[in-house]
Formats: structure tokens, C-alpha cells, sequence
């Protein structure tokens, strides 16, 4: 929750901040700025722009004890401490109740976080959520939103922890690691820098010394991984930020063209595309940057014949090579 | 121009929050928009309470006078509009907290954090940090997820583009969503088919291009004691398992051998470069072919026929294709 969303200017998400706002103070008496405002995740010049509005604000009769009282030398100015002091606003006190939609993205939440924790933890759990569902708005459609009984993610912990320990004391790896692009198991030894998320996969960016390069790792992926007693031996960095996507690193990558008949379109949701071309037919055209041509080639049979390849030519005359060849075996 | 707005909405708000009766039109009007004409003032009185009601304030309409109903008001109750006094046990906060973390789809879970927010909001300290507990993650990639989650919410028939297993048109469906249920690892929706006349299930990634909502919001009712996640598996396929036994190239399938019922060395292959072992392999749901096929000349189906046939039929169109 420490992060600051942006802040948005309409007045209508402007009118749902104060009503957050106010109680949170109300039910804390004073409260620093800066903890209001990491709490809330509105940045700190926003949230006094916000209460100078509530300062317009308060019962109808116009006269100056019937506005909300905000102690703005308080916040601004040579006498400034940086505490938030807000009175004559208890019709305030209570937030908002929850939005349908609010409602149900934070039972479903639960229940899927239910669904993932042990018996004591799923107590806890249970406790929770009965106490929102009875205090969830009518119109909420919790009950008709399921996350499903199977454990939502598999649990990684244990590896993740082993992972993190070398990390912290600056040991080296070795990783039995399974490329399916390449149908390869491989053991690599890598001087590891973190664990990061992208695309909902949890990876190990690492310093791989077969590869002599930096490289990540799919938890996933990882069958086993050892702490060596050999620290690293390459300067330690922080793990890669992957908001711009993992795969815009490669630099040797080549970009291919596709053509996609409709049972193969689900490849533009899987798959990081450059540019995607609807077709009359219901196909699509599509261009994706490739780094290794093996991937590709497993991709295309995988799909065949619902994929073809429109540039390079070499890719589909490797391709229809490859075909030909599984095809021969039964011949 | 933002700010007086704000002012005026949280006013309004205010006014009809504090008021046991319903306050009239020209009440509000002499107010909150002294200089406005009467054009003006419905104008914006109309987008103020939609605005309002779009954040989720409950503002009710009725008669101020029980003698002449021609005179509407408006009031918001406090118990209505207030979040109703939860008191949380430190354990049981501390899993809320853990909630803002589930969702890996933008709009819930800015949703959840909001829901959270107002909780903090109600005094109740949240800290995560004492927790220990698997952190899953639920995603929702289909596109059409958003539409069928709202329309579920607001009871608003949906029509969508829908190819079913096996076959390569798409056909246009209409079905009032009951519900969605997460169901095998995919997302299905539940509902009433108006074209068939029956309920029935439907795979969210089967869903082509764009899913739309149709007709007005409450216009349907899901059927008293419905329960969506019992119908989804009513209706789901099954999962179904096939067993196939393969030839596997040495050093290669190391998938297919991971997970195999059972390894057979040194048999005899349909090539002599290099020497091949039989693997029985047993998969859910659908997609053998697609995964046999992925190893092209390094696996050779044996059986079952039908796979055999699939994967030979296959390869000679994607030559043929080429």
C-alpha cells in the first residue's frame, strides 16, 4: 500500500479521497502527513491540495462554524509540523461503504488466498471473510464470482527462500534448469541477484557463467538449486526492473512475420507481438521478434498446420524442412 | 473549475447526508447553485448526483409531502451511505492486507486496494508483515473477463463470439451471466442461453474478439439458489485424461520422460540415428497432439491410432500449407 497511485484530477475521484480521507483522520485524532499519505497512497502535495477543497466544505447554513475546520498553518508555512488536524466533521466519521465492485474483488481475493494458506491460516481466513461478507453492499456479486478450489499458484517458497539466502550472502548457484523451448535440462552454476515478477512468473535474475551473461530463470523452471560455497564472482547488481518486458532485451533477435488461421490466434495473447494484422478470413498477420529459431520451429509444429510463415524464407523453408522430417518417420 | 466542482459535490453530499427529511429541489438549487439558470442548474444538478452515485453514495428520491406527490426531495441515509462498523482482530487485518496482493488484473486490484483503504479508513491498523503464508496470484488474461464480471454484477445480458472445442467458426451466443467461476486453472461463465433456451457453460479464452453487453442492467434474475460454481463443473467437460505410447528420441523429450508412467530403453525406432526408448506418457484435458507435435522428428506416436492419425494428418497439411 506505500505506493502513491497517480494522482487523478477529477473532481469525482478528488470527492472519493475526502470521504476516505476525513474518517481515517477522524479515527486516528492526528496524523502526520507523510503517514496519512503513504497509508492512503495519494502523494503528500495532493492530499493538502485535497484538504484545502474540504475547507469550502460543511453544512448548508453559510456560516463559518457550519464549515469543516482544517489547521492549515499546520501543513504550510513557518509554523508548519506536519500534522494533519481536521474538526467539526463527525457526519464524516464513517468511510463510504464499498462499491459492488470493490466488494467482490476483495472476497474473491480472500477466498483465493483461503484456498492457498494452511489450516490455521485458513481459520484466520474464514474470519475475515465472514466479517466483510456481512458488511458488503447488496449488488456485490461475490457469491457469483468462484476463484476455484485448486491452489492458485504453485507454492514456490521454499525455492524462492533458498534463492533469497543466496542472494544475501553473496553465494553462487547451481541451478538444474529445464529450457522447453529447447527440450534441455542443463546444470548452470550463476551468481544470483534477486527474485523478480513479470507476466504472473517469478523469475531469478542471475549471472550465468555457461552463458556468460546475464540471464532469467522461470521459478517454475528451476528443478533444483544448490547454495555453493563459492561466493560470486561478478559485481552485485540489483535485479532488472522487467516493466519494460524480458524479452526487449535480446539483442540478436530477428523479426518474423506470421500468418495465423483463427485456431491459432491465441498465440497474440501468449506471446510479446510487435504488430498484429486481422485478416478477412478471421486469421491474423502478425510480427514477433524471435531470439532463437528452435523456439519458433517447436512453436509452428505445435500449431501446425494453423501457422505458416510468411518472411524470412528461411524460416519456412526450415520449418516445412522440420515437418517433412517428423512426417518421414512414419513413412 | 475542479475544485468548485468538488466543493459542490461534497456539499451536496453534506446537505443530504445531515437532513432527517428530503430536502426539495429548490432548496438545493437556492444553495448549492445560486447563479444558474434553470436549464443550467438541471443540468448540473442531473450529472452531480450521477456523479455521486457512480462513487457509490446512495442518494434516494421521494416525496417530501405525503399530501402532494408532485414535489420529489432527496436524502441519503448515514447507514446506507456509511461502511458498517467492522472490528477486525489484528490476525484477521493482517489477511486483508495480504488481499491487495492476490489480484494480477489492473482494475481489481485497484478495486481491492480501495476496499482496503476504506477499511484503514474505519481505524483498523493493517500490517502484513508477521504473516507467513503462500501468496497466490490470480490472473485473469481473457479479455472478455471484464465484461462478463460486470455484467454478472449488474445483471446485464452479454453477446459474444464463442468457437467451441474442436471447431474453427465462431458463432454469435447470448447468454445472461449467473456468474464466473475459475474452474481447472481457466475462468468459465455461467448463465442462461437465451438461444438455446437452457444454461449452459462457456470457456472465457474461447470467447473471439470483443464480448458485449446488451439490453439494461437488472433486466434478468439468476434463478434462486443457483450455485454457479456447481453448475460450472455440471457443465464443463470433463477433464478428460489420454494415455499415449511414444517413441522418444535419446537425449531428447525430457518433458515427456520428466513425467512418463513408464521408460522402456533401447527399442527399436523408426530411424537408426540414433537409438529411441518408449515412453508412456498420460496427460489432462486436451492438447497432446499440439505438445507431441512441438518435438517434430523427435517423437513418434505410436498409439492410440486416432492421436497417430491426428498428428500424420496434421504434419502433411503443414507441408502441403507451406
Amino acid at each position: 500500500m506505500s505506493a502513491a497511485r497517480p494522482a487523478p484530477s477529477g473532481a469525482k475521484d478528488q470527492v472519493g479521497r475526502l470521504l476516505t480521507l476525513v474518517p481515517f483522520l477522524h479515527a486516528r485524532g492526528q496524523v502526520r502527513l507523510d503517514d496519512a499519505a503513504a497509508a492512503l497512497g495519494v502523494p503528500a502535495d495532493q492530499l493538502v491540495k485535497d484538504l484545502k477543497v474540504l475547507l469550502m466544505c460543511g453544512l448548508p447554513g453559510g456560516y463559518p462554524d457550519d464549515l469543516i475546520d482544517v489547521d492549515l498553518d499546520a501543513l504550510e508555512g513557518p509554523e508548519a509540523d506536519g500534522v494533519i488536524r481536521v474538526s467539526n466533521a463527525d457526519y464524516l466519521a464513517r468511510p463510504l461503504r464499498l462499491s459492488p465492485t470493490e466488494a467482490t474483488a476483495i472476497i474473491v481475493a480472500l477466498r483465493a488466498l483461503r484456498n492457498g494458506a494452511r489450516d490455521e491460516t485458513r481459520e484466520v481466513v474464514d474470519r475475515a471473510l465472514a466479517k466483510l461478507e456481512a458488511a458488503a453492499a447488496e449488488g456485490s456479486a461475490a457469491t457469483q464470482i468462484d476463484p476455484g478450489d485448486e491452489p492458485v499458484a504453485p507454492d514456490d517458497s521454499r525455492l524462492r527462500r533458498t534463492l533469497e539466502d543466496a542472494v544475501a550472502a553473496g553465494r553462487q548457484l547451481r541451478l538444474t534448469y529445464f529450457v522447453p523451448s529447447r527440450d534441455e535440462e542443463s546444470e548452470r552454476t550463476v551468481d544470483p541477484r534477486g527474485v523478480v515478477t513479470a507476466h504472473g512468473f517469478a523469475y531469478l535474475d542471475a549471472w550465468c557463467h555457461s552463458a556468460e551473461a546475464p540471464r532469467l530463470f522461470r521459478l517454475d523452471r528451476i528443478h533444483e538449486a544448490e547454495i555453493l560455497d563459492t561466493a560470486v564472482e561478478t559485481p552485485t547488481e540489483a535485479p532488472r526492473d522487467l516493466g519494460d518486458g524480458i524479452f526487449a532485451r535480446s539483442s540478436d533477435t530477428t523479426l518474423v512475420t506470421l500468418r495465423l488461421a483463427p485456431p491459432a490466434r491465441w498465440v497474440v495473447e501468449y506471446y510479446p507481438v510487435e504488430a498484429v494484422r486481422s485478416l478477412p478470413d478471421g486469421g491474423l498477420e502478425v510480427d514477433l521478434l524471435i531470439a532463437d529459431e528452435r523456439w519458433l520451429q517447436r512453436l509452428l509444429l505445435r500449431l501446425a498446420p494453423h501457422a505458416s510463415v510468411l518472411s524470412p524464407p528461411g524460416y519456412a523453408h526450415a520449418f516445412t524442412a522440420a515437418a517433412r522430417e517428423a512426417l518421414g518417420l512414419y513413412s | 473549475m475542479t475544485v468548485r466542482k468538488t466543493e459542490r459535490l461534497l456539499n451536496l453530499l453534506i446537505m443530504l447526508l445531515v437532513q432527517r427529511h428530503y430536502v426539495s429541489k429548490d432548496r438545493i438549487r437556492a444553495i448549492l447553485y445560486p447563479d444558474s439558470s434553470t436549464d443550467a442548474f438541471e443540468k448540473m444538478f442531473e450529472r452531480d448526483k450521477e456523479e455521486l452515485r457512480s462513487l457509490g453514495v446512495p442518494i434516494e428520491v421521494g416525496n417530501i409531502d405525503a399530501f402532494f406527490d408532485d414535489e420529489p426531495g432527496y436524502r441519503i441515509r448515514p447507514d446506507e451511505f456509511a461502511l458498517p462498523e467492522i472490528s477486525l482482530e489484528a490476525d484477521e487485518a493482517a489477511v486483508i492486507g495480504l488481499a491487495t496482493k492476490v489480484w494480477e488484473h489492473a482494475r481489481l486490484a485497484e478495486a481491492t486496494t480501495e476496499a482496503v483503504r476504506k477499511l484503514t479508513a474505519l481505524g483498523v491498523p493493517l500490517d502484513v508483515s508477521a504473516l507467513d503464508i503462500a501468496e497466490p496470484r490470480l490472473t485473469a488474461d481473457e479479455p472478455s473477463f471484464d465484461v462478463f464480471w460486470e455484467a454478472t454484477q449488474e445483471r446485464q445480458p452479454v453477446e459474444f463470439d464463442y468457437r467451441r472445442s474442436g471447431q474453427t467458426a465462431a458463432t454469435t451466443r447470448h447468454l445472461q451471466p449467473w456468474g464466473v467461476v475459475r474452474y481447472s486453472g481457466r475462468w468459465y461463465v455461467v448463465g442462461y442461453d437465451t438461444d438455446r433456451g437452457d444454461e449452459r457453460v462457456f470457456r472465457l479464452s474461447r470467447v473471439q474478439g470483443e464480448a458485449r453487453k446488451v439490453g439494461r442492467p437488472g433486466s434478468y434474475d439468476v434463478p434462486a439458489g443457483t450455485d454457479v460454481r456447481a453448475t460450472a463443473r455440471r457443465l464443463a467437460p470433463a477433464p478428460t485424461t489420454e494415455r499415449a505410447v511414444v517413441l522418444v528420441r535419446r537425449g531428447a523429450g525430457h518433458a515427456l520422460r520428466r513425467n512418463a508412467e513408464s521408460v522402456a530403453p533401447d527399442v527399436r525406432g523408426p530411424d537408426a540415428r540414433t537409438a529411441w526408448d518408449r515412453v508412456t506418457v498420460t496427460r489432462g484435458g486436451e492438447g497432446m497432439a499440439d505438445e507431441l507435435l512441438g518435438y517434430g522428428a523427435d517423437v513418434y506416436v505410436e498409439e492410440p491410432e486416432t492421436l497417430r492419425r491426428t498428428v500424420v494428418d496434421r504434419l502433411r497439411a503443414a507441408v502441403g500449407a507451406q
